[in-house]
Formats: C-alpha cells, sequence, structure tokens
C-alpha cells in the first residue's frame, strides 16, 4: 500500500490520538532538561547572562522556517494529489508557524537591545523575517476571507509555493549581505562554531520546542478534521430538514 | 534595564505566547468534539424518530387493510 494511501483523516485520527499524548509528555520532559541545561550553562565570554535568549530565540528561528517548509511541502501534496490531509496540515501549521516567528521577532529585540544597542534595524535578516510572519499572517487571511474552502485552499497553497522563496533568503540572507545579525554558527557546511557547553543546551531546546511544534501542529490537524467533520454533518442536517 | 531584565522579558513573552497558542488550539478542540458529538446524537434522534414514523404509517395501512 502506498504511503499517500495510509494518510487518510480516519486513519490519522487513530494514530494521532495514540502518538499526541507521547509527543506532548516527551516536549513537556526535553524542554524541562533543556531548561536545566540553560539554567547550568556558562555565560558567554562578550555577552555574558544575556546568551541565554539563544536557546529560545535560535530554536524560534529554526521552527518558523521549518513550519513554512512544512506548508510548502502540504502545498504541494494538496494541488499535485489532492490530498484531503495535505490541506488540513497546511491550514493547521499556519497559527503555530506564525507565532513561533512572532517569538523569534520578539525575543530577538530584546536580545539585540543589550547587545546592539537597537531593538529594531532593518537589516536583511530581520527584515526576512519579518516577511516571513507576513506571510503567515497572510495566508490565514486569505483563507478567512474566502468562503469556498476548497478555492481558499488551493489559494494559500500557491501562495505558500510562491512566498517560499522567502526562507533560503532567510537562512542565508546574513552570508549575502552584510547584516547587524551575526553569521550562522550552528547550521554550517564547517560545523558548529560554538562551545559544546553552550551548543548541548541549544540542540535540548531546539529538540524539545520541535516537540511542542509538532504536538501543537497535530492538534490543529485534529481540531482541522473534526471541523470538516461538523460541517459535512451541519451541511447534510440542512439537506434533509429542507427535503 | 539591566540585562536580566531583558533575559527574564524574552522567556515571559515567550511561555506567555506558547501557552496561549495552547489553550486557544485545545479550547478549539475540545469545541468541535463536543459539537461533533451533540450533532451526531442530534442526527441518531432523527434517524430513529423518522424510522418510528414509518413504522406507524406502515402499521397503520396494514391496520386499514385488514
Amino acid at each position: 500500500m502506498a504511503l499517500l494511501d495510509l494518510a487518510n483523516p480516519v486513519r490519522f485520527m487513530t494514530l494521532s490520538a495514540r502518538v499526541l499524548p507521547v509527543l506532548a509528555a516527551a516536549a513537556v520532559v526535553v524542554l524541562g532538561i533543556g531548561f536545566y541545561l540553560v539554567f547550568h550553562a556558562p555565560a558567554d565570554y562578550q555577552q555574558g547572562d544575556t546568551v541565554k535568549i539563544m536557546y529560545i530565540h535560535v530554536p524560534f528561528a529554526w521552527l518558523s522556517m521549518f513550519g513554512y517548509t512544512l506548508m510548502a511541502t502540504s502545498a504541494i501534496g494538496l494541488l499535485v494529489w489532492r490530498h484531503p490531509l495535505a490541506d488540513v496540515a497546511h491550514k493547521a501549521t499556519a497559527p503555530v508557524g506564525a507565532t513561533f516567528a512572532l517569538l523569534c521577532l520578539i525575543t530577538g529585540a530584546l536580545w539585540g537591545r543589550p547587545m546592539w544597542g537597537t531593538y529594531w534595524v532593518w537589516d536583511a535578516r530581520l527584515t526576512s523575517m519579518l516577511v516571513l510572519l507576513l506571510l503567515y499572517l497572510g495566508l490565514m487571511a486569505l483563507r478567512a476571507a474566502i468562503e469556498d474552502p476548497n478555492r481558499a485552499g488551493r489559494a494559500a497553497a500557491v501562495l505558500t509555493l510562491v512566498g517560499f522563496i522567502n526562507v533560503p533568503i532567510v537562512k542565508f540572507s546574513v552570508d549575502w549581505w552584510n547584516t547587524l545579525h551575526q553569521p550562522a554558527s550552528v547550521l554550517r557546511m564547517d560545523g558548529p562554531t560554538i562551545d559544546p557547553s553552550l551548543l548541548w543546551p541549544l540542540l535540548t531546546c531546539a529538540v524539545g520546542f520541535s516537540l511542542l511544534f509538532i504536538t501543537l501542529q497535530m492538534l490543529g490537524m485534529r481540531t482541522e478534521i473534526l471541523r470538516r467533520r461538523v460541517q459535512s454533518l451541519e451541511a447534510r442536517a440542512a439537506a434533509e430538514a429542507s427535503a | 534595564m539591566t540585562h536580566f531584565t531583558f533575559i527574564a522579558a524574552a522567556y515571559g513573552v515567550s511561555f506567555l505566547g506558547l501557552g496561549l497558542l495552547t489553550l486557544v488550539l485545545v479550547l478549539e478542540y475540545r469545541g468541535q468534539k463536543r459539537l461533533l458529538v451533540e450533532l451526531e446524537a442530534r442526527r441518531k434522534a432523527r434517524r430513529r424518530q423518522a424510522a418510528e414514523r414509518t413504522l406507524a404509517a406502515r402499521s397503520a395501512a396494514v391496520e386499514k387493510s385488514a
């Protein structure tokens, strides 16, 4: 049986009902360990304790880009295969991704003020991250603006794929342009340049936030499937009443 | 503002933001689940009533013909 056949809403609801509590518990445990490591991690030789903001800011940035990539993959699944779960996944990811992008910008501003002397500059990394947040919000607004859910899903999928060009721009902006934001220090071709005493708490927090992201996204997908069942039942009841 | 204030603000905003998102998603899920249960119960009741009406009509027809 093809993998796509396995991924139908009924099977997803059965499987996710079992997986979701485990994922949520794992997220809490891993984040707990992560924050314990953060609390005991040494201060940076230049930034002092302000480096502690990195342990939340960097995972938020990674996951907001991951969320958009997930939406772009779902958009392909919707436009090419018209897979019912692809549209559900696309819709459920947007609010979670938008929240992570917003928190990335806020924590970045709170880190930038003591380190750079400013909350905000219009440099390529910060601006492209803001564009990513606006794309998330725009996609949610687009879905809300179109009444027909099928048309709304297709329009949002097309816009997602157009907007995906921004994801590599966010990632490589610090290499392509001269920015106030520092270049990548973890996801590099030549390996991380960050000291292991700071790297391990960061990676642990990143795993914990990733588990939380997937948990919230899966919960959103379950809600969306239930919403569609409710809409279908309401439509059937209205048709029976008028007959 | 000391550096500690910035660190506390960053963590505070993050916990608040993620907490709110979780709360909204959980409440939305519970709301849809409750709605679905209600609709299914109403649908079952409607079907039962329709079946009872059909049965009553049939037995009335049988009595009339007898």
